[in-house]
């Protein structure tokens, strides 16, 4: 790779203050920071450190999210050719090949309208390009419906990045997961284009129409699917969310290497599975979920609860810092997701506000585990 | 009533280049130095200039506000240079040594007959004073004050660091000198620790008059901060000193020998070193005489005064630092490297599972000093508390530091930490922030704004 080195060090100057292209210095010390690692040696402190760096943990967490990617594309081919009625005859790379050429405009606008607005906000703060986006990006089209509309897709990115992290500051700085706060935008500006009974389905026939699970139930009518094809994931949803297998797989990657918290995750199914159990047997039995049947555990596979539970509120940005208060964080997501599912059948989908609701809380969390900190230090002394 | 406290959070690194057992000593070194910027907060006052003559034992510079407080020659000789840096700031005080040291006499004492401020009096004029520091702060013991303890680390768990039972195998009669005066020192509340299972056999282990406590688990356990934390943790006001026992060993001498006698037992280590072992040298000795011709020089090398976590940068003119026990030699890696981030990395080493360090863990090392990566805002969180074996939030503490909350930095634990306690954090850390660093920052904004 000597070649390559040699010249992007022929290039660098032109990229230094002064130069030729001095606008551009974030892009290319981004892009070349991508391709090397820096040869920049301690100065101060440790004189060694951890081989891990932020690139490295967020191309963890895009290799966790990969499987349930790679299902929700096959997901998409599956759910057309099934409501064209040609699921028999047609082959599993046809379907593959189909959903990944839905799903990859949708990947390409994200990332490109995501990483342009960070080039250049990096840019005018002088800043290093931070690898946040990495996971954002690549989260906002998994938490789409097939069918939503690209230009949609890139105004709800172009909020979120700009609104939802670059004001506060950047990666590390922003108060909302950024994925889920495109997908508010979204939800809040394009109501039709995110639910009812059109949108999941890419290619839909005329006069065909298919709700996803959630959505039936909240109804009130009885479930289509039963628990297996919905942990498996051949269902109509989000393109990432449908696999609550898929998504496990993911956690699996995420807890073994340590970059996702298996406290908020495991807290936060804990939460909804308590919440669910709680209300089925204390809500009245007029309540639409209760009528079609959805048991508790139905509740963590339907929907975006998995998803939402793995990556989006293990964020380690947006949730809980403190290791009990993880705890309080994940627990509260679940029991509000499914408190918000359940009381408001108008509103199937939870997940997204109750984490959203607990990224706002998540620093008053901390902050009663820190004051238990600073009372246990109070305390000491005055025994001493 | 010996305790025996059991620590799970901290981390080992293993690195190659562990030291040997043999004690060698190095030929001829002929320059040695004191600097001293080695002094946290210290203002120096110089009172020799160049070529005048000093015994061992006589002073250099003294503290400026604090002229009690003298820094004195661990050798005899001419004073070769005074070497300033920037805005003549005094950097080394350079002594050309003679053939034979001569000893300014103190006068041998049994510290039992002595009084608290006779003692003193012995340290301060030695300059082995500078010796004992005071938690908070980690800065030199102010001799007004009386500590309500005093600790001794009796172990170093820092990556190859020196064994301090080769090291002060024949000190016994110096070391208990040394805790009979640190006994006088502090109302007799001395503190040593020492490795749970610690052998009779050990030199600690035949010291009398001292409480002895032993400490179980990863680095830091050996740090003296740690174990403050877990047997009589620092409130505000409080007052705790503490000494390495090297020092000690060189304090008890004063009192058995009536000399500043500076020698001590080093480990030079690390994987660029040929035949890693301990070598006998003076305090502040010239890193050239000690290194050259030991090391394997097949890449660029960075020569560490101290271990690879709180050490600095030195070169072979250079000379070792007052505090430090060791010189650790290891690859600069001043190298790109290409798509390293998203390689399997079988050769590198992370505390995180996001390399398959985590499969082998008693696999050695050869670490270099390449940053692996880029300075970035805090994104992950409870890296730092599973190596900080305290009740303390570190993220939290670093953040008030940050942000010059001084009210908050005393309710998070500040008077508690030295920079070399958080030293870990700062290795394993994802956004690499120099949290070394930041705590300094935090140690010298409170003793400007609360004294």
């Amino acid at each position: 790779m000597n070649f390559l080195r040699n010249y992007l060090d022929k290039q660098k100057p032109k990229f230094e203050k002064g130069g030729k292209f001095e606008k551009l210095h974030s892009v290319f010390t981004g892009f070349e920071s991508f391709l090397f690692v820096p040869n920049r040696t301690t100065s101060s402190g440790c004189n060694i450190r951890d081989a891990v760096d932020l690139k490295r943990t967020m191309i963890i967490v895009v290799i966790a999210l990969i499987p349930a990617l790679l299902f929700g594309m096959y997901n998409v081919g599956y759910q057309h050719f099934k409501a064209i009625g040609a699921l028999a005859d047609t082959g599993f790379f046809e379907l593959f090949f189909y959903g990944l050429w839905k799903v990859l405009p949708m990947i390409i606008v994200s990332y490109v309208v995501g990483l342009g607005i960070e080039f250049a906000a990096a840019q005018i703060r002088g800043h290093e390009i931070n690898e946040g986006f990495l996971v954002s990006g690549l989260l906002i089209p998994m938490v789409m419906p097939v069918n939503a509309p690209l230009w949609m897709i890139a105004v709800s990115t172009a909020f979120a990045v700009i609104i939802g992290k670059e004001i506060f500051g950047g990666t590390g700085m922003n108060i909302w997961n950024p994925a889920l706060l495109a997908r508010a935008f979204f939800f809040f500006s394009y109501p039709s284009m995110i639910s009812g009974d059109k949108v999941w389905i890419a290619g839909m026939p005329d006069g065909f129409s298919q709700a996803t699970p959630l959505a039936e139930a909240a109804l009130g009518t009885p479930l289509n699917y039963d628990m297996c094809s919905m942990f498996w994931g051949f269902i109509p949803g989000s393109v990432g969310e449908t696999s609550t297998f898929c998504i496990l797989i993911g956690a699996l990657i995420l807890i073994a290497t340590g970059i996702g918290s298996w406290k908020i995750m495991l807290s936060t199914f804990v939460g909804g599975f308590l919440m669910a159990f709680l209300l089925q047997n204390v809500l009245p039995e007029t309540n639409p979920y209760v009528v079609s049947g959805m048991t508790p555990l139905m509740h963590l596979v339907a929907g975006g609860f998995a998803f939402g539970a793995v990556f989006m509120a293990t964020d380690p940005v947006t949730s809980a810092q403190t290791e009990r208060g993880k705890w309080i964080y994940g627990f509260l997501i679940g029991v509000m997701a499914i408190l918000i599912r359940m009381l408001n059948p108008g509103y199937p989908e939870g997940m997204m506000l109750a984490i959203l609701l607990l990224n706002t809380f998540a620093p008053l969390i901390d902050w009663f585990v820190v004051q238990g900190n600073i009372k246990r230090r109070l305390k000491r002394a005055k025994a001493a | 009533m010996s305790k025996v406290v059991k620590l799970k959070r901290g981390l080992d690194i293993k690195l190659n280049g562990e030291v040997g057992n043999t004690v060698n000593s190095v030929g001829n070194c002929s320059l040695y130095a004191i600097k001293p910027t080695d002094f946290r907060a210290l203002i120096p006052r110089l009172v020799v200039k160049a070529g005048d003559q000093v015994k061992a034992g006589e002073v250099l510079f003294i503290n400026k506000y604090k002229p009690e407080i003298k820094f004195t020659a661990p050798v005899s000789g001419t004073i070769e240079s005074i070497n300033r840096g920037e805005r003549r700031k005094l950097l080394e005080v350079v002594i050309k040594a003679d053939n034979e040291i001569q000893y300014k006499d103190f006068g041998a004492a049994d510290v039992n007959k002595l009084s608290r401020e006779e003692i003193i009096e012995r340290l301060l004029d030695s300059g082995i004073w500078p010796m004992l520091r005071q938690r908070p702060y980690d800065i030199i013991a102010n001799p007004q004050d009386t500590p309500k303890a005093v600790f001794v680390s009796g172990f170093d768990s820092a990556p190859l660091a020196p064994d301090y039972e080769i090291t002060l195998a024949h000190d016994l009669e110096a070391l208990q000198a040394g805790i009979d005066c640190l006994k006088k020192l502090s109302n007799k509340n001395v503190n040593l620790n020492l490795r749970a299972n610690t052998p009779s056999s050990s030199v600690f282990s035949k010291l009398k008059n001292v409480e002895v406590n032993y400490f179980e688990g990863p680095h830091p356990a050996g740090n003296v901060g740690i174990q403050i934390h877990h047997l009589n943790p620092i409130n505000k006001g409080d007052i705790v000193w503490v000494i390495n026992a090297m020092d000690l060993a060189i304090m008890g001498r004063l009192f058995t020998s009536g000399k500043y006698d500076a020698r001590k037992t080093i480990a030079l280590a690390g994987s660029e070193v040929k035949a890693p072992c301990y070598y006998q040298v003076i305090t502040g000795a010239q890193i050239g005489s000690i290194v050259n011709g030991k090391l394997k020089n097949e890449v660029e090398e960075r020569i560490i005064s101290g271990n690879v976590l709180t050490g600095y940068k030195v070169d072979t003119n250079s000379y070792l630092g007052f505090y430090h026990n060791m010189i650790t030699v290891i690859p600069e890696g001043r190298e790109y490297e290409f798509m390293g981030w998203a390689t399997l990395g079988c050769k590198k080493f992370s505390m995180s599972k996001t390399f398959p360090s985590f499969l082998t863990p008693n696999k050695k090392y050869t670490l270099n000093a390449n940053y692996h990566g880029e300075e970035r805002a805090f994104v992950v969180s409870g890296q730092y508390e599973k190596v900080l074996p305290m009740d303390i939030l570190p993220v939290y503490l670093l953040k008030a530091i940050l942000a010059g909350d001084l009210d908050k930095m005393e309710q998070l634990g500040m008077y508690e930490i030295a920079p070399e306690d958080l030293a870990l954090c700062e290795f394993v850390c994802t956004s690499k922030i120099p949290v070394q660093s930041i705590v300094e920052q935090g140690i010298e904004l409170m003793m400007k704004e609360l004294s």
